[in-house]
């Protein structure tokens, strides 16, 4: 039975064509891009090219602003650890309170090592309190670092906003872009930002591969030292089959911005939601509809646990997330969910559906056909509906 | 994914005994929707001979829940009532041949329902909530008393502050009650006390046997706790009995800086080293 994947924020399928591009860089052309030798030094033309496609999907000034990291948490961490040690005078930060934990949790870090740090609320549809934003901000402030689309809901934030706010007290600039980048059009010079982070296997690149935008100028301190590497802001041997690999990725992501690839996937989101919501009572739409992500819906079903309906829709090889507490082993129900103040109602039965463009008519119709059944059969075993919650 | 044995999944998939028995003899209900698992269990009992005829469930919850509720239901039925009171969290999870560990409490919630079923049976059948008591309640984001922390920590040999919250949730949360859990956790399993008070006066202490003593009692007492809100603090200076100290982290600037200070640290120092002691802050 074949997957009905459905479950793109967490990764995707890397494209074969992706793969083909990586395959001579394991046992053919294996060298060492730093070699004095052309077997090796003809590497450092496939790294650049690489460079230069994921400089292109960001719309970077200079593709030397493009740093490769092993992965989206290596790039956050640069950011966020860089700032405390390159602006040791000023030690407060600015986040909000539904970023990834590869975000949250270097924040509490550097909490715990005496940084302030502020965490910006969002409103029901979980959208950023700019007020806020602005309230907490001051002249002591080293950076501001805001996810530019969540990966619970999809809801994209203000980003160019925050970046001008935090710009005109003297802060810099980061945003978590993991969500975002494949799915719409990001443009670091247009929304002004200073870092920006982003993970291959989101778009359909391989895992154990990321990238962090640093924008010239920009005062960055290396994570990891060592070589010479990435001109010294990253040491360690470059990863040449993979850094081909998001090169390849970056490019077929951008072709997909433009093609009408990604209307399609809205398109396909939009009848999964709507089908649901006209079959199904008690449920609740979770995010900012009006400025999300196009291949994401968070739908909270109300009165059920969210593991439980994984679990069937997984009989049917169906694949999605929940923001369940029971999902992740911890015992709360999602940090994004609960910072919106979902009723627990709801908030324990999300189930957050993330197409790709390889998803088809066919696959949404099954999870509508399939989908009704299990909530009715759970509510069924279920002590509370909307008469008893 | 959790690795769910066949048993678990076969009571998930099909679960025996959902409903509710109408004008059932008992009804136990125990969790609720905050914390993302609930059952409402319902028995028929024969008033001659105290067994159990019938017993029925409904829950909120995940496959672990629902897999615990459905093989309660079968493990009470036909048992007598003080049988069926035997039941630990341990048979149930055990029936369904294992449970993940972070999945524990499900059985325990099990248990607990079955016992709020039968204390509502004596009690003439007006249905029972679990309820932890109010004056010991370790776990406010839970509900869990320090009775029932006792139970889990001697039903199953905990050891762990991690093992106490997969099978109760105590501590999952906010993680406050951490300290207290540790201490009923040390208490239950016979650890030593904490460290002994010093037996000479503060004040004939030398400077260094002072400065060494307020450190130990920061870093054995004071400081976990402040660490788990994001804070610590430092001894800055000492003179006579007067502690000088520094909040740091998430403390300083805190609200509730003044009774810190005063309400945990002086109190921690003077329980540990002599009553003499006040702190100032630095």
């Amino acid at each position: 039975m074949k997957e009905i994947y459905l479950d793109n924020n967490a990764t995707t399928r890397c494209y074969p064509q992706v793969v083909e591009a990586m395959l001579p860089y394991f046992s053919e052309r294996y060298g060492n891009a730093s070699s004095m030798h052309t077997f090796g030094g003809q590497n450092r033309r496939a790294i650049e090219a690489a460079r230069a496609q994921v400089a292109a999907l960001l719309h970077a000034a200079y593709p030397d602003e493009i740093i490769f990291t092993s992965c989206a948490t290596e790039s956050n961490d640069s950011v966020l650890f860089s700032a405390a040690e390159a602006f040791p005078e000023k030690k407060h930060l600015i986040t909000s309170a539904v970023e990834h934990p590869a975000v949250l949790e270097p924040c509490r870090v550097l909490e715990s090592r005496g940084w302030r740090v502020d965490f910006i609320r969002v409103d029901k549809n979980g959208q950023l309190d700019l007020k806020e934003l602005k309230n907490v901000i001051d002249d002591n402030t080293s950076l501001v670092s805001i996810m530019w689309a969540n990966n619970e809901t999809g809801t994209v934030f203000p980003v160019q906003e925050v970046a001008k706010i935090a710009h005109a007290h003297g802060a810099l600039f980061h945003t978590d872009a993991v969500q975002a980048v494949g799915k719409i059009p990001v443009d670091v010079q247009k929304i002004g930002a200073d870092f920006l982070s982003i993970s291959a296997h989101k778009f359909h690149g391989p895992k154990g591969i990321g990238a962090l935008y640093a924008r010239r100028g920009a005062r960055f301190v290396p994570y990891l030292v060592g070589g010479h590497q990435e001109k010294r802001r990253r040491a360690g041997t470059e990863n040449v089959p993979y850094i081909v690999g998001i090169g390849k990725a970056a490019q077929l992501a951008q072709k997909r911005l433009t093609d009408g690839s990604m209307q399609k996937v809205a398109a396909l989101r939009d009848k999964l939601e709507q089908g649901i919501v006209s079959r199904i009572p008690d449920v609740k739409i979770n995010g900012d509809i009006h400025n999300r992500v196009p291949n994401t819906t968070n739908i909270s079903f109300g009165y059920i646990e969210g593991e439980s309906i994984l679990m069937y829709l997984n009989d049917f090889n169906i694949c999605a997330s929940s923001g369940s507490a029971c999902t992740s082993g911890s015992l709360e129900p999602s940090h994004v969910l609960r910072a919106m103040l979902v009723p627990f109602e709801f908030a324990h039965g999300s189930v957050r559906f993330s197409l790709s463009d390889e998803n088809t008519e066919a696959d949404i119709d099954l999870v509508l056909k399939e989908l009704p059944p299990i909530v009715e059969r759970l509510r069924k075993i279920s002590p509370f509906s909307r008469q008893n919650a | 994914m959790w690795d769910y044995t066949d048993k678990v999944m076969d009571h998930f998939k099909n679960p025996r005994n959902v409903g509710a028995i109408p004008n059932a003899d008992g009804t136990g209900q125990v969790g609720s929707l905050v914390c993302g698992d609930a059952l409402r269990l319902t028995i028929k009992v024969n008033k001659e001979t105290e067994v159990i005829e019938d017993a029925k469930f409904e829950t909120f919850g995940c496959a672990s829940a629902i897999a615990s509720s459905s093989m309660l239901t079968e493990m009470a039925k036909g048992k007598t009532l003080d049988e069926a009171a035997q039941i630990t969290n341990q048979d149930i999870a055990d029936q369904l041949g294992s449970l993940p560990a972070e999945k524990m409490h499900c059985s325990v919630m099990g248990m607990e329902a079955l016992e709020a079923a039968i204390k509502s049976y004596r009690q003439g059948g007006k249905p029972v909530v679990f309820e932890q008591q109010e004056e010991k309640i370790v776990c406010r984001c839970f509900n869990v008393s320090e009775e029932a922390i006792i139970k889990a920590i001697r039903l199953n040999h905990l050891t762990t502050l991690e093992d106490v919250t997969h099978f109760t949730k105590a501590g999952g949360a906010c993680g406050r009650c951490k300290g207290n859990i540790q201490q009923i956790l040390d208490k239950v399993n016979g650890a030593k006390e904490t460290a002994a008070p010093t037996q000479k006066p503060f004040n004939e202490l030398t400077i260094v046997e002072k400065i060494k003593a307020v450190e130990k009692v920061l870093e054995d007492e004071i400081r976990p706790k402040l660490n788990r809100d994001g804070g610590s603090a430092e001894l800055v200076d000492l003179a006579g009995s007067t502690v000088k100290i520094r909040l740091i982290g998430m403390c300083s600037g805190c609200m509730n800086a003044q009774a810190t200070l005063k309400n945990f640290i002086e109190k921690t120092l003077q329980e540990n080293l002599d009553k003499s002691i006040t702190v100032e802050q630095a």
